[in-house]
């Protein structure tokens, strides 16, 4: 029906682009497409279980991968460490594979009501009808897991547990440590899984230190390419494969590995660690200036999820009376892209569920924008969106005729 | 709850972009409202009504998306200098249409545009002699404000009733 050909051309070229929808995709960095690229062609380019030169090649390639992760994750051993094609697929894998390959002492899955929805549906979706039992855990205002409440859902039957590390959407930071050693006290054979996609690089996260079973961890969260994750699966754990086929080097994914991927998310990894604290304290310099500078040049706004205990990335702001697909709409001309909770952005027209779970209602919600910055932006990025955003933000409420019932709208 | 992709038509876009006819109207004979901001979508329109019901002027309001804002402005548009009764016969395809066309999950944004122009003109009727062509019984883009209305009451209802 349209042209997005003729879209884009009546968008046109905005003088300036920052790109903070790192929550749904990500540009690779150049140091990270540049270590790929000869493994397309030129080099490795042999599947790692075939006994012939380009066969090895890539062998060791895999290996190389493999330990690199191993060390930042704080794995014990790499074979611990399996390579998924994406975090979607790897969340699938460790709620499914972990409760079939334990079906047989329970049935109860127990995961946060804020969990990404690779985690959420995957529990209510497919394993509730197929006859687990799926207990959400609720979340307080910012996000915090109720441990309470946590506590009290572990039961004998409990085979699995999900708590995200960071959420993905609000940036809180769960008190994961203590979540496990509630989980293990009441039933050590639960297995605990952590999506690290959000943690990985920004805040220390250390498998080991925090006793979780599985950890899921994203490539293009990082800067690198999309269709590859890691999925750590600790020694002794048991998980079903879903996919079957020929099995090479990933005893939990079936298939040809694909070599430049994994290369790419190694030297995302490996740029992000070579300087941790560096590029973290980076990141939160950027991130409170922006989400401060919003929060105080622009009047009715809330901030979604905590402001201690927030990972370092993360600016999640609702401003009220202003609806977030239009918004994403108008800084997107402006060269600022960014995604929205509201539910315009979705097929139900439903806001995004974790912003309804830390109790915000649906006009709040659509109002939400997310943003997160990275270790390659700059002040003048920071600058540039401060200036655009508050007269975006006033255009919209301008043309509203919910003004002057201001925020709670 | 998963998200689709919306390529809008660059009419759309242009219309989001520089709105025709927005605010409100300080001398409106009439105005009327439509839509839940709970929903996420508020249409106003504001009609200057002369002589032989002729529209001269008319003006939105809108809170929503982009579509929201480029189908009010553009009805705005469509309704100056017809009369009332050619007014009420704008349907919602036929602005959908003199858009360019909307990606189906935004075609509530065209009922609501419409639902709201006809409420001003029924409330324009309200104390005048009820004319022949103007149907008793509510039309199907003011049914669908109607519901979308209800909708943001349930929902308000429903997250009131969780938080007390």
């Amino acid at each position: 029906m349209f042209s997005v050909e003729e879209l884009l051309k009546a968008h046109g070229e905005p003088e300036r682009e920052v790109y903070l929808d790192l929550e749904n995709s990500a540009p690779v960095a150049r140091e990270v497409l540049e270590a790929m690229l000869p493994y397309f062609a030129e080099r490795a380019y042999g599947n790692p279980s075939i006994t012939h030169k380009p066969g090895w090649m890539a062998y060791d390639v895999v290996q190389r991968a493999l330990e690199e992760i191993r060390r930042h994750l704080g794995a014990s051993r790499p074979e611990e460490i399996n390579f998924i094609p994406g975090a979607t697929e790897a969340n699938n894998l460790a709620l499914m594979g972990a409760a079939l390959a334990n079906r047989r002492r329970g049935r109860r899955i127990i995961v946060s009501r804020i969990e990404p929805l690779n985690v959420l549906h995957v529990a209510l979706n497919l394993l509730r009808p197929r006859g687990f039992e799926v207990v959400e855990v609720p979340v307080d205002g910012e996000g915090f897991i109720d441990l309470d409440a946590l506590g009290e859902a572990v039961n004998r039957e409990t085979i699995l547990v999900s708590i995200s590390a960071v959420n993905h959407e609000i940036g809180t930071i769960q008190p994961l440590r203590e979540a496990v050693e509630l989980v293990k006290d009441k039933n050590p054979d639960a297995v605990f899984h952590t999506d690290a996609s959000d943690a990985y690089g920004r805040i220390p996260f250390n498998v080991g230190e925090l006793g979780v079973d599985m950890a899921t961890v994203s490539s293009y969260k990082v800067l690198g390419p999309r269709g590859v994750a890691a999925l750590y699966v600790g020694e002794g754990v048991e998980v079903e494969r879903l996919l079957e086929g020929q099995l090479g080097t990933q005893r939990l994914w079936p298939g040809v590995e694909n070599v430049p991927l994994i290369v790419g998310f190694q030297k995302a990894s490996e740029l992000l660690f070579r300087d941790f604290e560096g590029n973290t304290s980076h990141m939160r310099r950027l991130r409170n200036r922006l989400m401060e500078g919003l929060l105080k040049s622009i009047p009715e706004t809330l901030l979604n999820g905590p402001r201690e205990r927030r990972a370092p990335d993360n600016v999640n702001i609702s401003f009220l009376g202003c609806e977030g697909e239009a918004l994403t709409i108008e800084l997107s001309l402006h060269g600022v892209y960014v995604s929205s909770g509201s539910a315009c952005t979705r097929r139900l027209l439903q806001p995004s569920h974790v912003l309804t779970a830390i109790g915000r209602r649906p006009e709040e919600a659509h109002g939400s924008i997310l943003m997160k910055v990275s270790r390659m932006y700059c002040d003048e990025d920071v600058d540039y969106v401060l200036r655009v955003l508050p007269g975006a933000v006033e255009r919209l409420r301008g043309l509203s005729p919910l003004k002057g019932e201001g925020g709670d709208v | 709850m998963s998200r689709v992709p919306l390529p809008y038509g660059p009419k759309i876009l242009e219309l989001f972009r520089n709105p025709k006819n927005a605010g409100p109207m300080e001398d409106a004979t009439v105005s009327a409202t439509a839509g839940s901001p709970i929903c996420g979508d508020v249409i106003a329109i504001y009609l200057k009504i002369g002589e032989g019901d002729v529209v001269e002027r008319a003006s939105f309001e809108s809170y929503g998306c982009a579509a929201n804002i480029a189908t009010a402005s553009l009805l705005t548009e469509m309704v100056r200098g017809r009369t009332l009764k050619e007014a009420w016969g704008i349907s919602w395809r036929e602005l959908t249409e003199e858009l360019g066309g909307l990606p189906s999950i935004k075609f509530h944004c065209g009922t609501l545009a419409v639902g709201a122009l006809r409420r001003a003109i029924r409330a324009y009727y309200e104390e005048r002699p009820h004319p022949d062509w103007l149907p008793e019984e509510a039309t199907l883009e003011e049914r669908q404000a109607l519901e979308a209305e209800e909708l943001g009451e349930r929902l308000s209802r429903r997250i009131g009733g969780e938080k007390g």
